[in-house]
């Protein structure tokens, strides 16, 4: 397990010592795309990322884990210029994001971006992601709706929610967050080490920030801009969503008192 | 000897562990429930059993352990097998959950690998 984990570090680390010119090759960056039921933003959503290569000279390759949809996402994915992964079975987003990080860590990738499949995460605000990943700032990158207050700003409850866990996640880690539910991250190799071996199943954003304070990975948002989902439901619904509430304080607490997780295990 | 119980309760709470022990057995010889599980069952069973057989025993481990009304004595152990027997379930199933995410994560990863659906953007 241990070479397994850090073989591609070591490899990346010999390339650089022995062929120094290759330093500075591109970054590879993959972006995770967990969907389930978005047949009506999907085919938007890939082919914006893959725009960026036009744009802004920035190579960026979209897979998709459809999450066992019942339309036809996977149908239309198949005909899109991304990796597709299908879930035989409905996992729930957590692990259908999981499935995307393990993925791009067995392929090398430096950075792993985690966008929405509901086309809230406008790819144009992906270079803001990828800041400070490239001077080696931060390990975790979260894009905020709330540092310049600009774009969707949400539904009030949803606000409140939202302030509720930014105060909890800085009681438990002294981390300021401001939009933990946010889901739309950018993480380096050494984040996604982590989050490609463990990463919480259900509702699991706010509860990762703690994984990842707790983990000693720099953290840092940045503003970005989100609309409003283009096309099918979000994955908490409204009566659902004081069991969200619940659920992931629960789940906080808990990630708060489990131990380094990396060095336990690899260690 | 008024506190006894009555020979037809008795005669019935026999008959019916020992029906119970026999299906929880045919069970197990079809391979539908599995030892771990079924031990639990078998134990519960034997306990009932045991005191079947000896009439007056719920009297004296219960006034034993300073338990006035003795029912509450069998009530208090039952529910807290129950209690114990629910949590160990609910740890089964999540060990469950995990296994399944784990082969789910590698059956799409193979999938992918494999290129059974002729995807054309994978390097």
């Amino acid at each position: 397990m241990d070479g397994c984990i850090l073989a591609p570090a070591i490899r990346y680390i010999q390339d650089s010592v022995h062929r120094p010119h290759t330093r500075s090759r591109m970054m590879r960056i993959a972006a995770v795309i967990p969907a389930y039921n978005e047949e009506a933003s999907i085919a938007a959503v890939v082919q914006s990322i893959r725009d960026l290569q036009h744009s802004h000279g920035l190579r960026v390759d979209p897979v998709v884990v459809n999450d066992c949809s019942k339309d036809r996402t996977a149908e239309i994915c198949t005909a899109l210029d991304c990796i597709l992964l299908n879930l035989p079975v409905n996992l729930g987003i957590g692990a259908a994001v999981q499935s995307g990080f393990i993925y791009a860590w067995r392929h090398d990738y430096d950075v792993a971006l985690q966008v929405d499949g509901d086309g809230q995460h406008p790819a144009v605000e992906i270079p803001k992601l990828l800041e400070p990943l490239s001077t080696n700032t931060a390990d975790v990158v979260i894009g905020s709706r709330f540092l310049t207050k600009e774009g969707y700003q949400s539904e009030f409850m949803r606000r409140i929610g939202i302030r509720y866990f930014m105060w909890l996640n800085r009681l438990i880690t002294g981390v300021w967050v401001t939009d933990n539910t946010s889901g739309f991250r950018a993480y380096n190799k050494r984040a996604l080490a982590l989050v490609q071996q463990y990463y919480p199943d259900q509702y699991p954003e706010p509860e990762a920030v703690v994984m990842f304070a707790r983990n000693g990975l720099r953290i840092k948002e940045v503003p970005v801009h989100m609309l409003e989902r283009q096309g099918g439901q979000s994955s908490i619904s409204t009566v659902a969503s004081l069991f969200y509430m619940a659920k992931v304080s629960f789940a906080i607490f808990f990630a708060s008192l489990r131990q380094k997780r990396v060095r336990e295990d690899h260690g | 000897m008024d506190n006894i119980v009555p020979l037809k309760i008795q005669i019935a709470t026999i008959l019916v562990s020992i029906g119970f022990l026999a299906y929880i057995g045919r069970l197990i010889v079809r391979g539908r429930l599995r030892e771990e599980y079924a031990f639990i069952w078998v134990a519960c069973t034997l306990v009932l059993l045991f005191f079947a057989f000896w009439r007056n025993g719920l009297n004296i481990v219960s006034s034993a352990l300073g338990v006035f009304y003795p029912p509450s004595l069998v009530f208090m152990g039952a529910i807290f097998a129950i209690l114990i027997y629910l949590l160990h379930l609910s740890v089964e199933v999540s060990r469950l959950r995990a296994i399944n995410k784990n082969l789910a994560q590698k059956i799409a990863l193979m999938e992918e690998h494999v290129g059974g659906d002729n995807k054309t953007g994978r390097q």
